[in-house]
Parts: C-alpha cells; sequence; structure tokens
C-alpha cells in the first residue's frame, strides 16, 4: 500500500550500502600440529595461495622448538565486498619433544589483542580503532588417533573461553566413511565429557522453512567436520577441481560426499562469519574485560604501586574492598536504625 | 613464555586474487540478517513553539496518529516529553521515540530556554557513557535513547530567524545533529520562500551554526544527498486530513483558494524531508550520532574527570598518578561520607537520649504529682477520720454523760412510773 509507506523499511538496504563502504574484516588462527595440512586448508578455503616462500623445518630443528606466532594480512575482495583477511599461525604448537603449556604463547597472544582492544576502546580518541583480536581458530585433529589427546583436550580448555573453537579432523582422506563416524562420534563424546565449550552454530529463526532447519540439523550432526585440502587443481569427471591424485582416485575437495570442505566453508565464510565476530565482541571481548578490571581493582587495592601500564580504569564502579567496606557500614547503620526504633516503641508502650 | 610475533607480514599488505568464488561477498547480508533480528530505534528530538506543527508532522511522516493532545502556551518552563513507539513495516522493525519540547517559546523570558535541551541530550549520552564503562555490560542489546536528529522549526516569518532560533542552534549543533525546517509553510509564497531560505541559511552560516549535511562520500548517494543539500532549510508541511484532488484522496489542508497538498513536490518540501531522513540517512544519522556527537561527549567528560590520552608505546605516568590521585580523592570522600555517617549516628544516639532523659523526667514529675495526690488524699482522709474520731469521742462522752445522767436519776423515773 504506497499511500502507507514510510521508508524506514529501507534501513537494512542502507546498513548494506554502509557496510560494504567501510568493508569488513577477519582474523583467522590455525592451531595444530605441523603437517596436519593447515596452510592446504586455508589455501583451499580462501582459493588463494598465502604461503608462498614459507620455510618447513626439519625433525632436528623441532626438538626444542617453540611456539611461534605469525600474522598474514591480506586484502581480497569479491563482488565490491572487501575484506581484509589476517590468517594467525601457529607453528611449533606440539611438535617439540616436551609440549607442555605450549598453548600458553597462544592464549598470551589472544590476550595481548584482548588487551590492546581494551586499551585503545577506553582511550580519549577512539577514531581509528584496529580490532586484531582472533575471532575463530580452527583446531586441526589428527585422524590417526582413536579421538582426542591430551594435548588436545588441554588446548582446547585453555583456549575455550577466549576465542570460538571449530575442531576439525584433518587430512580426512585416509579414513573410510564408517571410520570418519566413529571417529566424529568419539570425539563429541570426550568434548562433551572434558566439558570443552566450541563454537555453537546459533539456532536457525524459527520462521525459516523446512528445509533450511533440516540443513542446519545435518550441519550441526556432522561436526567436527572431517577435511581435506589441497593447493593443486587436477582433473576430475571432465572438471578441472581442486583434489589429490592417487592411484586408487580422485579425492575431490569440494565433493560433499568425499569430505566436510564445502559444510566447513560454507558455514566459515558464507554464513557465519559474522556471527563469530559478534561472539568474540559480545562473550569472550567482554569476558575478559570484566576479569581485567576486577583483577585491577581488586590488585590496587592491595598495593599501591602497579607495574604495568593500566589502561583507563573506569572509576564509576569503586573498588571491591570499598564497597565491601561500604556495605558492612551500611548493615551497622541499620541494625542501629533498629535498636532506635525498638527503644522508642518501648517508651510509647511505657506512656501507654 | 611470551607470544614473540615473528613473522607480521603487514608491510606487504597484498592484495591478492581469488581463484574463484570464496564466499565472503555475503558478509553485508550476515550483518543486515543481524540487525534486522535485533530490531532498530531512532530518536529524534523537535523543537519548536508550541503550536507551530511538530506532533502533525510527526504524524504526517509516520503515517501514525501517535498521542495528540494539544499543548497549552502557559507552562513554568520548558521541558522535554519522550515518547517511544514500535513500528513496524515489512519485516523491519523500528523502535522510534519522539521527543517533544514542551513549553518552548512560551515564556517571557526565553534565556534558559535551550538549558533543558542540552541537558537532555546530555543525560542520554551519560546514560550511554555508563552503560559502557559498566564491569559486566550488554552494549548490544541496549536501548539506545541518545538522539539522532534534532528537527529545528522555524516560523513561517518570511524575514529571517528567531533570535532564540539562532541562541539554540548554536548550544546544540556541538551535541547533535540538526535539520533546520521552516513549519506551516502554507502561509509563504514562493518567491517569500527563496528569499527566506537564503537569509536563513545565510544567518546560520555568518554565525557558525553547524547543521547536518546529507553525506556526499558515497558514490550510491552522493548526488541526490547533494542536490537536497542545496534545499535546505525544508518548507514543510503537515496534514493527516485527507482531501479528495481529482480522482485520488491525498493529505493535504483545504483552503477557500486550494488545497494545499502535503506530498506534492512543487507545493511543499515534504517529500523531500521524508526522503532524506527516513528512507536515505537514516542510520547515517545514528552513525554520526555515535561516532561523532557522542565521542565529543565522553571525550569532554573523560577529560573532565582527569584522563589525559597516552601513547600506546609509553608509560602512562601521568595516567598513574591521576588515577592515584582520583582514588586519594575517593578514599578522602569516603572517610568523609564514614564521619558524616558516624557523627549522624552519634546525634541521633543524643537526640534519643535527651528524648529518654525527658520523658524519665515527665515520669518522675507525674510519680511526684501522683505522690502529692496521694499523700492529699491521705491528709484528706487523716483529716476526716480525725473528725469521725471526734465525733466518736464526742458521741461517746456525750453517752457517757447521758448515762451517768440516768443512772443518778433512775428511781425518780420509777417512783413517778409506781405513783
Amino acid at each position: 500500500n504506497e499511500k502507507q509507506y514510510v521508508g524506514f523499511a529501507t534501513l537494512p538496504n542502507q546498513v548494506h550500502r554502509k557496510s560494504v563502504k567501510k568493508g569488513f574484516d577477519f582474523t583467522l588462527m590455525v592451531a595444530g600440529e605441523s603437517g596436519m595440512g593447515k596452510s592446504t586448508l586455508v589455501n583451499s578455503l580462501f582459493l588463494t595461495d598465502l604461503y608462498k616462500d614459507r620455510k618447513l623445518l626439519n625433525a632436528e630443528e623441532r626438538i626444542n622448538q617453540t611456539v611461534e606466532i605469525i600474522k598474514h594480512t591480506v586484502d581480497i575482495e569479491e563482488k565490491g565486498v572487501k575484506l581484509k583477511l589476517t590468517i594467525v599461525d601457529t607453528p611449533g604448537f606440539g611438535d617439540a619433544v616436551n609440549n607442555n603449556e605450549c598453548w600458553k604463547p597462544i592464549t598470551d597472544y589472544i590476550d595481548q589483542q584482548f588487551e590492546q582492544y581494551f586499551r585503545d576502546e577506553s582511550g580519549l580518541n577512539r577514531k581509528n580503532i584496529q580490532d586484531n583480536r582472533v575471532h575463530c581458530c580452527l583446531y586441526f585433529i589428527p585422524p590417526f588417533g582413536h579421538g582426542l589427546r591430551p594435548v588436545d583436550v588441554e588446548f582446547m580448555k585453555a583456549l575455550h573461553e577466549k576465542v570460538n573453537i571449530i575442531p576439525l579432523i584433518a587430512k580426512a582422506d585416509c579414513l573410510t566413511p564408517n571410520e570418519i563416524k566413529k571417529l566424529k562420534d568419539r570425539i563429541r563424546e570426550e568434548i562433551d565429557k572434558f566439558g570443552i565449550k566450541v563454537y555453537q552454530f546459533p539456532e536457525c529463526d524459527s520462521d525459516e522453512d523446512e528445509e533450511f532447519k533440516q540443513l542446519d540439523k545435518e550441519l550441526k550432526e556432522c561436526t567436527p567436520f572431517a577435511v581435506i585440502g589441497s593447493n593443486t587443481v587436477v582433473e576430475a569427471r571432465g572438471q578441472r577441481v581442486r583434489g589429490r591424485l592417487y592411484p586408487w582416485g580422485i579425492v575431490e575437495v569440494e565433493n560433499q560426499s568425499h569430505c566436510d570442505f564445502v559444510k566447513l566453508r560454507n558455514m566459515l565464510i558464507r554464513s557465519h562469519m559474522h556471527d563469530l565476530k559478534d561472539v568474540t565482541c559480545d562473550v569472550h571481548y567482554e569476558n575478559y574485560r570484566a576479569q581485567c578490571i576486577q583483577e585491577m581493582t581488586s590488585k590496587l587495592a592491595q598495593d599501591n604501586r602497579m607495574e604495568s601500564p593500566i589502561p583507563i580504569l573506569p572509576l564509576s564502579t569503586p573498588d571491591v574492598d570499598t564497597e565491601k567496606l561500604i556495605k558492612m557500614k551500611d548493615e551497622e547503620l541499620k541494625r542501629m536504625q533498629e535498636m532506635l526504633n525498638k527503644m522508642q516503641q518501648q517508651m510509647h508502650e511505657k506512656d501507654q | 613464555m611470551v607470544a614473540v610475533v615473528i613473522g607480521d607480514h603487514n608491510e606487504e599488505k597484498r592484495n591478492l586474487s581469488l581463484g574463484g568464488h570464496v564466499g565472503f561477498d555475503s558478509l553485508p547480508d550476515q550483518l543486515v540478517s543481524k540487525s534486522v533480528t535485533q530490531g532498530f530505534c531512532f530518536n529524534i528530538l523537535c523543537v519548536g513553539e508550541t503550536g507551530i506543527g511538530k506532533s502533525t508532522l510527526m504524524n504526517t511522516l509516520f503515517n501514525t496518529m501517535f498521542e495528540n493532545e494539544e499543548a497549552s502556551h502557559y507552562q513554568n518552563g520548558v521541558y522535554l516529553r519522550p515518547r517511544t513507539y514500535d513500528l513496524q513495516e515489512s519485516n523491519v522493525h523500528l523502535k522510534l521515540t519522539i521527543v517533544d519540547t514542551v513549553g518552548f517559546g512560551d515564556q517571557i523570558n526565553k534565556e534558559d530556554s535551550y538549558k533543558p535541551i542540552v541537558d537532555y541530550i546530555d543525560t542520554q549520552f551519560e546514560n550511554y557513557l555508563q552503560e559502557e564503562l559498566k564491569i559486566k555490560r550488554s552494549l548490544f542489546n541496549y536501548h539506545d535513547t541518545r538522539i539522532h536528529i534534532c528537527l529545528y522549526f522555524i516560523a513561517p516569518t518570511g524575514h529571517s530567524l528567531k533570535s532564540l532560533d539562532l541562541v539554540t542552534m548554536k548550544k546544540l549543533d556541538s551535541k547533535v545533529n540538526i535539520i533546520p525546517i521552516i513549519a506551516k509553510a502554507d502561509t509563504i509564497s514562493k518567491s517569500e520562500l527563496h528569499k527566506f531560505k537564503i537569509k536563513i541559511m545565510s544567518e546560520l552560516v555568518s554565525n557558525g551554526v553547524q547543521i547536518y549535511q546529507f553525506p556526499t562520500d558515497d558514490e550510491a548517494v552522493s548526488e541526490i544527498n547533494a542536490s537536497m543539500n542545496a534545499h535546505l532549510p525544508f518548507a514543510v508541511v503537515g496534514s493527516v486530513e485527507e482531501v479528495k484532488v481529482g480522482n485520488k484522496t491525498v493529505r493535504a489542508r483545504q483552503y477557500p483558494w486550494g488545497v494545499v497538498q502535503v506530498e506534492n513536490e512543487s507545493h511543499c518540501d515534504f517529500v523531500k524531508l521524508r526522503e532524506m531522513l527516513i528512507r536515505v540517512n537514516m542510520e547515517d544519522l545514528r552513525e554520526q550520532t555515535h561516532a561523532r556527537h557522542y565521542e565529543l561527549y565522553r571525550r569532554c567528560k573523560l577529560e573532565e574527570m582527569g584522563f589525559k590520552d597516552t601513547d600506546p608505546d609509553s608509560q602512562p605516568f601521568s595516567l598513574q598518578e591521576t588515577y592515584e590521585a582520583k582514588r586519594k580523592e575517593f578514599l578522602g570522600d569516603l572517610q568523609r561520607k564514614e564521619e558524616e555517617m558516624r557523627q549522624m549516628f552519634v546525634n541521633k544516639v543524643k537526640e534519643t537520649e535527651a528524648e529518654l532523659k525527658e520523658k524519665e523526667r515527665e515520669l518522675h514529675d507525674k510519680f511526684e504529682q501522683l505522690k502529692r495526690m496521694h499523700q492529699e488524699e491521705k491528709r484528706k482522709v487523716e483529716e476526716k477520720r480525725r473528725d469521725l474520731e471526734e465525733e466518736m469521742n464526742a458521741f461517746n462522752r456525750k453517752k457517757v454523760a447521758a448515762e451517768t445522767l440516768s443512772l443518778s436519776q433512775p428511781l425518780k423515773k420509777d417512783k413517778d412510773k409506781k405513783k
């Protein structure tokens, strides 16, 4: 009805237009032992080659290797939409002989990005804040075992409250469909058992059609995704596709009956990329911030000097100890007030 | 172990070409889908004299009969009346708040008229800032009440701005997006309007009033926005009444000499206002409010509180000192409050003691009084008793006397009797 039309139904279009102009950014972390196919998977996901000229270490060099953090940032564009993509690599993870706390550099890195953002957000001039927070971490589980290993469990538990973890079964082309199913069930069980909080897909809207809901359900039951990546293009069934050539056949990366690569790509990029960012901002970062503030206030209450520089502290919330003091005094006053009231009443009664 | 960022390939931030369709072009759609689910909110402030047509214009713009009692001219001062409505159009939910300035322009002395308006705007900023500074905060579902647009209604005198208009707009231009509009424009002819608009804009410019400029940096809308900027201030006519013109019914005002059609672009700029305000730039208005006006407020407020900005890599000594100073101040305040409370308690105790003493004295007095009364009674009773005793004695004496008398004369009586 044209007469009734006000026009604010165009708001979504306005938001769309502005977001395209502004561009997007996303930070993806990949973690897992060497040789799990992380780089290959990233290349396959983004259909590009981020890892030109990288150096692979041999076994000897890896004995005492420490975990490093390497960032690659690229600007990619598709149909007018610009994305600043940052891939955070964690070479060395799980490669040394003694891997005690090998996830610490990773958690430290994530915390540093949170801290940097917190500081920027608390500053006076917030015009150009850069968001380097890690929005998603793909964790590669080797397909050779019977489920999660201790290092997998420890890693995920150390990170599950700091970043969205998506566990993947790597190099899935060495498992038959039955084996994959067994492994997935096992891993899901263990994730439950150890209380690991991996990224949960949000429930789809109740007003979506049945087909969509069915797809959504299938997607959720398919986790953890069993993936295969490839840097090479082969000819299969008359087409040129990314795949791996074996004597016994050709594994196609984008063939849904061969692996879950397409599901992963659709979920990670095409439908849930923004939600991953939102959960990072609204949940993981907020938890970090709240914890940070509480730690700071309690530390400051104890000693008068602080070693590390602090971001701006919101003074509208008094420190915990003073608050407790205020509360105690309040209660004391209340009790005295009650006593006074009682005495007054007694006097009243005496009068009468 | 400290995380060592070995390679930061940022220096060569490459533009890579993609070997196929990756799919992140759906990102804007993902964002839009989330915003639609969350719903939008928009807050309009209408500033203008009583009766100038603010409510009618809102009704006309949003095609809804919002509440409508006529305001009185006899308010003591200016006060702001916010009203929130939930509107929906196709699948878009809009939480619209319209803030009216009641009593604006009615007082004889209007020197302070702008103050309630500025205070209201600041309060909404303050509320947002408070939420932002909380430890546990939820900004994503916070009901944003910050004013996104101030429609300033200029009376259609045909000459120039009123002094109150200039003063008010100058106070507001750094706090809110202002779009000046000429109200009740059906009393101005085309040529008068042209001169009026030019005069108004030149007065605004020469006094440095920053009004909202429709943005021209986005190619998709830069053309239309640029052309609309040239039509400011918009001359509007509002009406919710429908009149039949030709074979259509349109919103209009019917006069003996003709019908002023609200949506006729040659009659007034209503359509332009609606286009700019709602259909093209609503999101930009929200963005400007957040990114510019709110940030300015926040920066001033934090500076007031004593925070200074620091470089990212220098040790914030000054910050620490500032914090220490603030903390001392705060503790000092706390101690003072404690003292006050203690004093209050001591006073209260003294008071109650005094009361108790008073009551005691009263009781004592009463007791004394009772005692005296009792004594008095006792005395009286004693007196009565003595009287009675006296009487009894007297009676006894009389009795004895009478007996002795009767003893000495009993025979006589008998003799008398015997005779």
